[in-house]
């Protein structure tokens, strides 16, 4: 992470740039996951001091926030590779990148500082939005806008420029609506029903589509990369998994309609479509496996033993492959029926599914890009796992998967004490939050977090160091051979 | 393989083909039936409410009704039920005043970022209860808290809590001081109330319920 020295193209210097903002922002947002942790099962820890509705706002930000840079950094990234072309606005790329960063810093130290401000437009325009996960004010919402659409500029223009595959067809289309959609977040109504109506807009149509369509872009980009996968069959699936990440996600927004004020109809659209949802999540998990399986099978054919140049990168995005399908897939559909979810809609089920999904959907397959960043960024050839890699991929994944876990137990409780026997309200909630069954579970999701973060620092050490320790590596191998032969 | 295809599963054309008629037609559903949602779900006028008509969505001047919340056996759950007329902190507020009183309330519920602590319509975080029908429950009701806070009637208890949520405590996890003024608090109360008369499809269930389970304790600690 620390040099770009072995990179042609500016756009993946720049794209190195955002990888490393992306770093510090993920180590930020599991900081104030602990924090929150830690107020679930001690109330009073930094009480009038740094809320939990701070730390949360925070965490969630964070993430957010850190997951865009890595996106935009991913297709930073893969533009010279894909196209055969430099970026064509690099340096209003490179202004645009400093400008979102300093905006971002100033955002997060409102939020941290300032925290709240009084009932007033002004509030919402430079302090918070108030509005979970885009709480960013409206200022900064704007800035935002302007600095996606010069990031736009670049993807488009350089795609219509280069060569025109579909990986890049599909990017450059996801990411128009990916952009686009922000825009519906983008207003104020003294009506709840209609703020969340288009709220989930943004929410639902970034993480249960163009998110995940960007995820299985990036996976093909990826597979082609690591394990020299055939461009024909791995396109070929791209479109596969648009046609059904789209068929079943946009029409799936749905099951965010059942309770906010909206029309009963929408029971069934969003139980038919969201219940869909998980099949494209298991198409990318076979298409991952299969194709894997098949270039090793060619490899070995040929007498060559391994087929995976970069090792960290492939086994992230097996566990992309795992974690989008388990989290996103089986732990939204666990929820996602109106019967169940009138129980189950506002508990710890929500917050089980939102750690394993992101976790498994996303964070994985960004770490995969940063791998696969840092050999390109060190010029190796082929990067294999070092013990710190080996420790950030258990720890993290058993930490976030311990996590979910507990909040799933959680989450049953409350739905059954909480919801069905006391149908719910003030005294309702707090009977279910105080139970034995309820407060262990919150204890054991701050230990899970701590495990999980201790996976995040060996993360941060591997990306800082693997580099630089296996180019040494590879040089003086190459070095010995030379000297032998 | 896209130009010499074996068959129609194998050509790229065909897939790339579906999936833009798919995703294009998913697309025009949704705005279409967005459509019929945006009707059904804005704001209904003063005169709806004084003829009675029902909208998912009533007016801002809701406040100056009494609201139940029912089982309705035809839909088979709980709804919001407007009734009688009803004093809404001493006074009934016109139209105008009604509506600047919600655009307060809804202000400030996001200046304040209450959504990262409670959820609202179900929606935010999982650290405090659900505010849905807030107004409506039974805490506020019974005595409880016009009790703990001196005061005669549900509204200005409910304003007194807000303002000085920490002096109020009635778990170990509490709610912050959030420095709310006196015309905030009357317009969070406000916009609570207006929020409990959004027909929400029965959320949260046997909600008008919880009373009645609640008595004799419930033997948590």
């Amino acid at each position: 992470m620390l040099t770009d020295a072995h990179l042609k193209y500016e756009s993946q210097k720049l794209a190195m740039n955002y990888f490393r903002v992306a770093l510090v922002l993920f180590g930020a947002q599991l900081v104030m996951g602990l924090i929150v942790a830690i107020q679930f099962v001690y109330p009073g820890f930094l009480f009038e001091i740094f809320d939990f509705s701070v730390a949360r706002m925070v965490h969630i930000n964070a993430l957010v926030v850190w997951m865009l840079f890595a996106m935009i950094g991913s297709v930073y990234y893969m533009i010279p590779d894909e196209t055969g072309e430099e970026a064509v606005g690099i340096k209003l790329g490179k202004l645009a990148f400093w400008v979102l960063t300093a905006a971002i810093t100033v955002v997060v130290l409102v939020f941290i500082f300032v925290q709240v401000g009084s009932g007033s437009e002004a509030s919402i325009w430079f302090i918070n939005e108030g509005r979970e996960y885009l709480e960013a004010p409206r200022w900064a919402d704007i800035g935002i806008v302007a600095v996606i659409l010069v990031f736009y500029y670049n993807v488009f223009a350089t795609y219509i420029k280069g060569k025109r595959t579909g990986i890049m067809t599909v990017m450059v289309a996801n990411l128009f609506a990916l952009a686009g959609l922000y825009l519906c977040g983008m207003f104020f109504t003294d009506n709840i029903s209609m703020d969340q109506y288009w709220w989930w807009w943004v929410i639902h149509l970034w993480v249960e589509a163009t998110w995940e369509v960007f995820v299985g872009t990036l996976a093909a980009y990826a597979l082609i990369k690591i394990i020299g996968a055939k461009r024909e069959i791995v396109e070929m699936w791209l479109w596969i998994e648009v046609l059904m990440l789209f068929g079943s996600g946009i029409l799936g927004l749905g099951h965010h309609y059942f309770w906010i004020g909206t029309p009963e109809y929408w029971w069934e659209i969003g139980a038919l479509f969201s219940a869909l949802e998980p099949v494209p999540l298991v198409a990318m998990f076979v298409h991952v496996l299969y194709d894997w399986g098949k270039e090793q099978g060619h490899a070995e054919a040929k007498g060559d033993a391994k087929v995976i140049n970069n090792t960290p990168a492939m086994a992230w995005i097996v566990a992309n492959a795992f974690g989008n399908f388990l989290g996103a897939g089986i732990w939204g559909f666990f929820h996602t029926l109106p019967q169940v979810n009138i129980y189950t809609h506002g508990t710890q089920f929500t917050a089980a599914h939102g750690h394993l999904s992101f976790f498994g959907a996303y964070a994985t397959i960004l770490i995969a890009m940063m791998y696969l960043a840092v050999q390109g960024a060190y010029g190796i050839k082929r990067m294999t796992m070092t013990f710190k890699t080996k420790m950030s991929l258990f720890l993290t994944i058993f930490g976030v998967l311990g996590m979910a876990v507990a909040l799933t137990i959680a989450g049953y409780e409350q739905v059954l004490v909480e919801r069905a026997d006391l149908g719910g309200g003030w005294d309702a909630f707090f009977t279910a939050q105080n139970l034995p069954w309820y407060i262990q579970a919150q204890g054991w999701r701050l230990v899970m977090g701590i495990v999980t973060f201790a996976g995040f620092v060996y993360l941060a050490w591997d990306l800082l160091t693997i580099g630089a320790v296996e180019s040494a590596q590879e040089e003086s191998e190459g070095a010995a051979a030379a000297a032998t032969a | 393989m896209s130009n010499k295809s074996a068959s129609v599963w194998t050509s790229i054309r065909f897939w790339r083909r579906s999936a833009a008629w798919v995703t294009g037609t998913a697309t025009v559903l949704l705005i279409w039936l967005t459509f019929d949602t945006m009707g059904q779900i804005s704001m209904g006028s003063d005169a709806d409410l004084a003829k009675g008509i029902k909208k998912r969505i009533p007016a801002a001047t809701v406040i100056n009704y009494h609201i139940d919340y029912k089982m309705d056996d035809k839909r088979g759950h709980e709804v919001p039920v407007i009734g009688e007329k009803e004093k809404f902190f001493g006074k009934e507020w016109s139209a105008k005043d009604a509506a600047a009183l919600l655009h307060l309330g809804k202000l400030t519920s996001q200046a304040k970022n209450c959504m990262d602590c409670h959820t609202l319509l179900g929606n935010g975080g999982y650290y405090a209860p659900d505010l849905t029908k807030a107004w409506l429950d039974t805490k506020w009701n019974d005595g409880t808290m016009t009790g703990i806070t001196g005061k005669n009637t549900k509204e200005e208890a409910m304003a007194e809590f807000l303002m000085h949520p920490s002096q109020y405590p009635t778990h170990a996890r509490m709610m912050p001081d959030l420095g709310i003024t006196k015309n905030e608090a009357v317009a969070l109360v406000a916009f609570l109330k207006h929020m409990s008369s959004i027909d929400t499809n029965g959320f949260p269930r046997n909600f008008s319920q919880s009373a009645k389970r609640l008595e004799g304790g419930t033997h948590a600690h």
